[in-house]
């Protein structure tokens, strides 16, 4: 104590006391990594929100004269003015992958959202309670955890692609509720982990001595102090769900045409791979930068809030 | 140690009961039935079809039927391929699913683990950058996307290996390569961790000062305790070979049972989709149950009880 008094003494105007959270985000600044990754994710988000705007063409007009007067094939990149070229229909690829853009963000940040909300009550109440409710709850995660992702997501895509509900958004409700259910198990199980410890610190005994009450305890307590971990899960989280999505347009059981998504781009790409592969290649380049921007920036802050952690997996 | 095996075995049933119940309530709530065709049926038809398989028992019998013969080994009649059952379908096709996802596994392990070992030991070199790229573009390239960009270079362009079937061993080479690409990534990732962990450890250092030779010291000390923690990352990522074996089937035309799974819940074809799930979910849960035996058993520090 004494020679932290003297340190502030003698320098007054540097020492400033510095919270967790300014202390995480110059550790992650200095990640370039982590720094690339967030750059090219908030790119990302820019060409989700404003994407219709920067696109030099509707992502749905097709452009048939054009492909007529090149043998009505895709068009190159370059071509007509077409800077990644176009599909077979004659429609500019990168306004294709700008409203891909639109649908993968969108799908990213919802699916999370679901999970967040399912999730965390789940594994909060699991935590709070313990006893007989911690035990059906976690048997119930358990049983979540067993059924292999991808076909309870498929199976919930196709069995449901024909009802009002699994056309509403283009489709994209469904994907997200597909995407959503299977996803919050993960959530359920960090949020108790992190809660079991916090609650038996000393700064929840005396909330209770004063009388706060336990949904108060929870919600301005405990959660605030696991937010880090959460926030690392949510970002993630967020390539495995782009990964889903992408896989179901992929097998022409995701977003409604002609919306493009990413996936379904590679889909249509993958007919005329032997004369047009730019079709499949700018898609495939699209997804794997998205992929690995939220790795890197989900890696690089897990390392900033918890730098214990640092270089393990 | 056998108490726990038996536990984890029984614990099998009721997740398998859960996950048949709901795949089967789900398919049953969707809109549509297996006859529903380009060409409409006449209602006296499906009636009819319906009353020969059962369909227009109550849900719950219908379920308890499938469930029954289940147990008695019979997966039930596939509507949409009228001569064949679904055991049929099944035994046809595992053979080629079980030996893709052996030979995708093997070969994720086979390259995955000295890729993970080089990369730790030139830490920082011109190796390590190697190995983190290929793990990146592993992690960034999906199976289906390595599929396509697989099929596009090696058949397309260079005609190295054919873009469909099984017969020749030929056509094994892109399907294997493909499935294995995201686990060689996640293996080389989490040996590469794992060895950077060991290389600071005191027994290392003894080694090294007791005068060991170096291949000694990696290959005694080092990686037989680095792959510890690795082999519980293995049940997870069988699990995603064996769910993502689908995807490669449907791409390469395999004649595996995956293919058949889209196409069943399109055509609502119950049983099918049924056996399949269930296959499926019981592949992962026994796969995950051999590699926490597994790690016990390498680890004589982990007792489970």
């Amino acid at each position: 104590m004494a020679t932290r008094t003297a340190t502030i003494d003698a320098a007054p105007l540097r020492t400033r006391p510095t919270s967790l959270w300014r202390d995480a985000f110059s550790r992650l600044i200095r990640n370039r990594l982590a720094i690339v990754g967030g750059i090219i994710v908030l790119t990302l988000l820019v060409l989700a929100v404003f994407g219709p705007y920067l696109a030099p063409y509707p992502y749905d007009q097709q452009n048939i004269d054009q492909l007529a007067r090149h043998g009505n094939l895709p068009l190159g990149p370059g071509v007509e003015g077409h800077l990644l070229g176009t599909d077979a229909l004659g429609r500019d690829l990168l306004s294709r992958l700008f409203d891909g853009a639109r649908i993968s963000m969108t799908v990213a940040f919802v699916v999370q959202a679901v999970v967040l909300l399912i999730g965390v009550p789940v594994g909060a109440l699991a935590a709070w309670f313990g006893g007989r409710i911690d035990q059906y709850l976690m048997r119930i995660t358990d049983v979540v955890y067993a059924f292999p992702d991808l076909l309870f997501i498929i199976l919930l895509s196709v069995a449901f692609r024909e009802t009002f509900f699994g056309q509403a958004l283009d489709g994209l409700l469904l994907i997200f509720v597909a995407i959503g259910i299977v996803g919050w198990v993960g959530m359920a199980r960090l949020v108790r982990g992190q809660l079991l410890s916090l609650k038996e610190q000393e700064f929840v005994e005396a909330a209770r001595a004063i009388g706060v009450s336990d949904f108060k305890i929870v919600t301005r307590h405990l959660l605030p102090n696991a937010i880090g971990p959460m926030i690392v899960a949510v970002t993630l989280g967020i390539p495995g769900a782009i990964l889903a999505e992408a896989t179901l347009g992929f097998l022409g059981i995701g977003v409604q045409r002609p919306r493009a998504s990413w996936g379904v781009l590679i889909n249509d790409g993958s007919l005329w791979m032997r004369v047009s592969p730019h079709m499949v290649i700018f898609p495939a380049i699209a997804i794997a930068l998205a992929l690995l921007s939220f790795t890197f920036l989900g890696d690089g802050l897990r390392d900033a809030l918890d730098p214990k952690l640092k270089g393990k997996q | 140690m056998l108490g726990y095996i038996v536990r984890r075995v029984l614990w099998l049933i009721p997740v398998l009961f859960v996950v048949s119940v709901i795949t089967f309530a789900m398919m049953h709530a969707a809109p549509g039935g297996p006859w529903a065709r380009d060409k409409k049926l006449p209602a006296n038809v499906v009636a009819a079809l319906n009353h020969k398989y059962g369909l227009d028992d109550p849900i719950p019998v219908q379920y308890l039927t499938w469930a029954g013969n289940l147990l008695r080994g019979d997966l039930g009649p596939s509507y949409q391929y009228i001569d064949r059952s679904v055991n049929d379908i099944v035994a046809q096709g595992i053979g080629v699913t079980a030996q893709l996802g052996i030979m995708a596994f093997l070969l994720s392990i086979a390259v995955g683990i000295p890729l993970g070992v080089i990369a730790a030991l030139r830490h920082n070199g011109l190796p390590d950058y190697s190995a983190t790229f290929v793990s990146m573009l592993g992690i960034a390239t999906p199976s289906f996307i390595l599929a396509e960009l697989l099929i596009l270079v090696f058949s397309v362009q260079l005609h190295w290996f054919p873009t469909g079937g099984w017969r020749t061993p030929a056509n094994w080479v892109l399907p294997t390569i493909a499935l294995s690409g995201f686990e060689i990534a996640q293996i080389a990732r989490y040996t590469r961790a794992s060895m950077l962990e060991v290389t600071r450890r005191d027994y290392v250092r003894t080694a090294q000062s007791k005068g060991l030779r170096e291949r000694t010291i990696v290959v005694v000390h080092m990686i037989r305790n680095a792959l510890i923690p690795v082999v519980t990352v293995l049940g997870p990522l069988l699990a995603f070979l064996v769910t993502g074996s689908f995807i490669i089937e449907t791409i390469f035309n395999l004649p595996g049972i995956g293919r058949f799974y889209v196409l069943g819940i399109a055509q609502r074809d119950y049983g099918l989709i049924m056996a399949m799930t269930v296959l499926y979910a019981a592949a992962v849960a026994v796969l995950n149950l051999v590699v926490d035996v597994l790690y016990a058993y390498i680890d004589p520090r982990i007792r489970y009880s």
